[in-house]
């Protein structure tokens, strides 16, 4: 690349170069600033090529966290209290999730909302292999928690963890759509701090 | 020309606002020529549980049967054990039950009408439905502390009474439920798109209705006066003037008119119930010589034993649930928990009407009168 653009291909990263403005974000361009980002930009384009793994990940969590979109994949009574969560009482387009899809292609969040029985575990496990990377699933209920009342039951499996790996779980039957929207900040908070980066500290 | 016949799988995960279900569907073209139910999918062993739970155990396990509804559910359990057991029941309890099985009936069926049209593709009246509901609810959570799985009708009685301003709040919510009723039918009653999805669409006769076993407002959509309420009365129903509504033509859109109808009748019910609401115990203690709990804030409040022991036998109990007669059929051996449990559920056997409803429709008609039979998938897998 021509001198004074962004070299792409990875090279050694030196943290100690990076510089990061501690305020609080305001804006999504404050927000962008706070990552340290521009900074940067700023600084590797004065010294040709410094990529950081770390600002790429963070931009790119802001991006995935900003805009979850969940799958339909209410299972029982918590699907209910799902379908509250996204009316227009307790709103949760607030959090830019407010397309709930169909498909599991065009969808990055599993909301596994009510009891997982045997006969539609493997459906679950499908579904969640057939979402894109990255994905993330967050167990509504007792039931998908860990059985919950149903836990005697033959027919019924004992969280829906024995078949898919679950980020966050709710408690609660069926746990209060307030719940549900702790559950998604909880989840943001997560994503905020996934990454390559995030293995080397240089998310924080 | 020749054509093919194509198997289409509509489900499991969610074929429509309604639950995990899968229709198998013989095609021709766009046509159903055969339409098979598969089930199962949200099978919890809820009978099973009921042998192993004790009688008062088993209560929270119907509020999750039929999860919009849950209050009827409770009542349908109760009921059937008070008949079984010979445990009388306070009239306020019995008003309060009443009262409370009505603010629910009207929250399943505008969720119902909401999720009808969701899936039609207009989506402001579930908007609008859940606005009514999330008030409801907050009824409900300050009767007994939960917003959808209330646990809250007990042998013998109700769990607590009404807390303070609890009347006041319910004439309120009513005033609005008719304001927004009006809007209701405004919005949907005359829309033509409306018309031309539900008019004609899913028919079935009254003869055929009773074959299926249909009951509730989809059995009163074909113009047959079957009533639980009025049939066989339970509770404090005979002392109450109303009317079960009825259409004759039996399509998808009499089926919507009945709910609405209902919401109206059931508002009727609520204010009679509220009028003449008595004063007086909410839980019976004569039968097991139980004495008001000490310390206890109201002088009223008593307890209700935990763990008792009915004759051996057996009982048949029903009700009209908003989606239609629910039945439990208990026996017992004598012990502290049941010896076997049956549910007859409404959604169960509405369901397998939906085959005979849109043989020779095409897909979108079959979303149409799956939406309007009103079913949950707790309530048909159990």
């Amino acid at each position: 690349m021509e001198k004074g653009g962004i070299r792409l291909d990875p090279v050694t990263i030196d943290t100690t170069k990076i510089k990061t403005i501690k305020r609080r974000p305001v804006t999504a361009i404050d927000k962008l600033e706070d990552t340290g980002m521009i900074s940067t930009i700023l600084a590797a384009r004065e010294r040709e090529g410094l990529i950081l793994f770390s600002t790429i990940d963070q931009v790119f969590n802001w991006a995935r966290l900003s805009s979850l979109w969940p799958v339909t994949s209410g299972l029982a009574c918590c699907a209910i209290e799902m379908m509250a969560t996204a009316m227009a009482h307790h709103d949760i387009a607030r959090f830019g999730m407010e397309i709930f899809r169909a498909s599991p292609r065009q969808a990055d969040l599993m909301f596994v909302a009510g009891t997982v029985t045997k006969r539609m575990a493997p459906r679950v496990k499908k579904l969640y292999e057939m979402m894109a990377e990255p994905k993330w699933v967050i167990a509504v209920g007792a039931c998908a928690s860990t059985g919950g009342p149903y836990h005697e039951s033959y027919s019924v499996l004992k969280g829906v963890d024995n078949i898919i790996p679950v980020d966050v779980y709710v408690p609660g039957c069926p746990p209060r759509p307030e719940a549900f929207l702790y559950a998604v900040i909880q989840l943001r908070e997560k994503i905020k701090n996934e990454g390559y980066g995030a293995k080397w500290g240089l998310n924080k | 020309m020749e054509t093919d016949e194509l198997i289409l799988n509509m489900g499991p995960v969610h074929p429509s606002t309604h639950g995990v279900l899968r229709f198998r569907l013989r095609m021709d073209g766009e046509i159903i020529k055969n339409c098979e139910i598969v089930m199962g999918y949200l099978h919890r062993g809820t009978e099973k549980l009921g042998e192993m739970k004790t009688y008062l155990q088993f209560i929270p396990y119907t509020d999750r049967l039929d999860y919009i509804s849950a209050m009827p559910n409770n009542y349908a359990y109760v009921k059937a054990v008070e008949e079984l057991a010979g445990i009388e029941v306070p009239q306020r309890a019995e008003y309060i039950r009443v009262m409370i099985m009505e603010l629910n009936r009207i929250v399943n069926h505008i969720v119902s009408i909401g999720s009808l049209l969701m899936d039609l593709g207009a989506a402001t009246m579930i908007m609008w439905g859940f606005r009514e509901r999330e008030t409801a609810l907050q009824l409900f959570e300050q009767l007994c502390g939960a917003r959808m799985t209330f646990n809250y009708i007990k042998p013998g009685g109700v769990r607590e009474d009404l807390p303070e301003g609890f009347i006041p709040k319910l004439r309120e919510w009513m005033k609005d439920m008719e304001k927004r009723l009006v809007d209701y039918e405004q919005l949907i009653n005359d829309n033509e798109i409306f018309h031309m999805r539900m008019k004609d669409i899913g028919t079935i006769s009254a003869q055929e209705a009773i074959n299926y076993g249909l009951t509730g407002p989809s059995l009163r959509g074909s113009g047959v006066d079957y009533d639980m309420r009025k049939i066989e009365p339970y509770s404090i129903y005979p002392d109450i003037d109303f009317k079960a509504c009825t259409r004759p033509e039996g399509d998808s859109y009499a089926r919507y008119i009945v709910r609405i109808d209902e919401i109206k009748e059931s508002l009727q019910i609520l204010r009679q119930v509220i009028d003449s609401m008595p004063e007086g115990k909410i839980v019976s203690n004569a039968k097991y010589g139980i004495a008001p709990m000490t310390g206890s804030p109201s002088s009223v409040m008593t307890y209700f034993p935990r763990i008792f022991t009915p004759h051996a036998g057996e009982v048949y109990s029903r009700i009209e649930a908003p989606k239609g007669e629910l039945g439990f059929y208990i026996v017992s051996d004598g012990t502290t928990k049941p010896y076997r449990v049956k549910i007859r559920s409404p959604s169960f056997c509405n369901l397998t009407a939906i085959p005979k409803m849109v043989q020779g429709l095409r897909i979108p008609d079959l979303i149409a009168a799956f939406g309007t039979i009103d079913v949950v998938l707790g309530d048909v897998d159990r």
